[in-house]
């Protein structure tokens, strides 16, 4: 219990170090973008010498290294994540937007992919048929060999929906673990045993594998989470779908600094929440198993 | 070694062999247009057939092999480098060095690949000349590529550190640095060969990724990447067959560099 308790603040402080250090470059990178310190109100000429000097005085305060970074990290503390340069709309009203979208997508690709790679690496353990084991090899290998973005434009060219397309990214990654993993814990001398003894391959299943495979299952669903918020961006940028992969797609190609370094750190904090929250379950498990 | 490895390595040598000769083998430079046979099919004059703006087509999948094929590996290298100097030197070092290199390696690691790379690119200019493009392309990719990498170093380093002969190396009396390049060094060469060649087929996929979505190399300068941007435009696959050799001229290669792998990754650690 104490040490699921370190486990647990442990991830805590990794995902403040994050939100504080990505605040910091986010900050950074909105004091070098170009366009800072200028305010194109100042080039009007109805504004006589007295209000161009009240404009630039009203931006003092950004001068100032340390009150500029304080205000910034004040002001994302409440909920203000600055103006996308490109859009001209608040990176917040953009993120909450486009969101449920990505989260629909994610969601679905995760299900469907882990759908497939238990699916076919149960039946490798169970049949362990080398002729099944080459083919389902060879397919997961074909998709780990195409590039993400060409994925993304066969599923645009065979009309099939996005998530289908995540879930072909992240299966052959995840194919790969799951596969070795339940061939190795059939392969224990217990489980052979279990077997002889003519145990239901349900029970052998759900009593003697799973319970062995889960914590190193979990951290590779960890992980996944990650493959797949990748995989967004191509996703949804070519298969014309507007999340959040499309608007840091956009916001990469107009240089909008701002509002693309609030998805990276966005992205990061629910990567990290996946991984974090896959490897206290597991360590959960873990603890329960023993 | 086995018919599929040597099969692999036949593959990678002809399509290698053939990028570099591409200067003898092309018809015509990849930046030539003919412009009275735009968006033409394949003839005797264009054997892959010519792209809207009317470039031959092979010959601009040969010279974009021969960028992916060289500057993959230039990255790979850089990357490993990297690798061993931060992941090598922090476990060699041990304690709070190989703390803190373990804490920014955890952080690049939980960032996707995709959103690091793309960020990154960002933050470059992006209309820069087509040798420019290409040089901070591989250059990101090189420079960001070492984390995975610099974990297992770490790991590897740290567990030569409390070796034997380390120790008693320490014990005689030789000197840190002297320790570190002639006896940790050369037991990390090993992780190092596995980790460039890891690197490469990684490498290609990344820029292909950016070269689709607009972020890689820059026209008119060929990339798979750039060539594999032409497949947005088709209707169906059967419509134009040929528009597809460059994707399975790069399944072929990242497919021969993962049936290689498997005989690296078999190296002692």
């Amino acid at each position: 219990m104490r040490s699921l308790r370190w486990k647990i603040a442990g991830h805590g402080l990794a995902l403040v170090a994050t939100v504080l250090l990505g605040g910091f470059l986010s900050a950074t990178l909105v004091r070098l973008a170009p366009g800072f310190d200028v305010d194109e109100r100042e080039l009007d000429p109805h504004l006589n010498a007295q209000s161009v000097q009240a404009l630039r005085d009203a931006r003092h305060q950004d001068r100032n290294v340390f009150k500029f970074y304080f205000s910034y990290m004040n002001r994302a503390a409440h909920g203000d994540l600055g103006t996308s340069l490109a859009l001209g709309q608040p990176v917040r009203t953009l993120l909450r937007d486009r969101a449920p979208l990505t989260m629909r997508l994610l969601t679905m690709g995760l299900g469907l992919a882990w759908l497939l790679t238990l699916t076919l690496a149960l039946s490798a353990a169970w049949l362990r048929l080398s002729v099944y084991d080459t083919v389902t090899t060879v397919v997961s290998g074909t998709f780990l060999c195409l590039p993400a973005a060409v994925l993304a434009l066969l599923s645009v060219l065979w009309n099939v929906p996005g998530s289908l397309a995540i879930a072909l990214i992240v299966f052959p990654h995840t194919y790969r673990y799951a596969r070795n993993l339940l061939v190795k814990a059939y392969s224990r001398p217990h489980i052979i045993t279990a077997r002889a003894k003519g145990l239901g391959e349900a029970r052998i299943l759900f009593w003697h594998v799973l319970p062995v495979v889960t914590p190193q299952l979990l951290a590779v669903a960890g992980v996944s989470v990650s493959l797949a918020v990748g995989a967004a961006i191509p996703v949804e940028a070519l298969c014309g779908l507007a999340g959040i992969g499309q608007l840091a797609w956009q916001a990469a190609l107009a240089r909008d600094l701002p509002l693309l370094v609030n998805i990276t750190i966005l992205v990061t904090l629910v990567t990290l929440l996946a991984n974090s929250g896959a490897d206290v379950i597991g360590h959960v498990v873990r603890g329960q198993e023993a | 070694m086995s018919f599929w490895r040597k099969l692999a390595c036949v593959a990678l040598v002809l399509v290698l062999g053939a990028s570099v000769a591409a200067n003898w083998l092309a018809p015509a430079s990849y930046a030539k247009q003919f412009r009275d046979a735009t968006n033409a099919a394949p003839s005797r004059a264009h054997w892959l057939g010519t792209d809207e703006i009317g470039r031959d087509r092979f010959a601009r999948v040969l010279y974009g092999t021969r960028i992916s094929l060289l500057l993959a590996p230039a990255a790979a290298l850089l990357s490993t480098l990297m690798a061993a100097l931060i992941g090598g030197l922090a476990g060699y070092l041990g304690g709070v060095w190989a703390r803190m290199a373990m804490a920014l390696t955890d952080l690049f690691l939980s960032l996707p690949w995709l959103f690091l790379l793309i960020t990154a690119r960002a933050l470059m200019p992006l209309n820069v000349s087509p040798l420019v493009s290409v040089l901070v392309t591989f250059l990101l990719l090189g420079l960001l590529g070492w984390t995975a990498a610099a974990r297992v170093l770490c790991t590897t380093a740290g567990a030569l550190r409390t070796s034997d002969f380390v120790r008693q190396a320490r014990a005689v009396g030789l000197p840190g640095q002297r320790l570190f390049w002639v006896h940790v060094v050369p037991n990390l060469k090993p992780v190092l060969y596995a980790q460039f060649w890891i690197s490469i087929p990684v490498f290609i996929l990344s820029e292909a990724n950016l070269g689709i979505l607009g972020l890689g190399v820059a026209e008119p300068m060929p990339s798979w990447g750039s060539l594999l941007k032409e497949l947005e435009g088709l209707v169906s696959v059967g419509e134009e067959p040929w528009k597809f050799v460059p994707l399975i001229l790069l399944v072929v290669v990242v497919t021969s560099f993962q049936l290689l792998l498997s005989k690296q990754e078999e190296l002692p650690a």
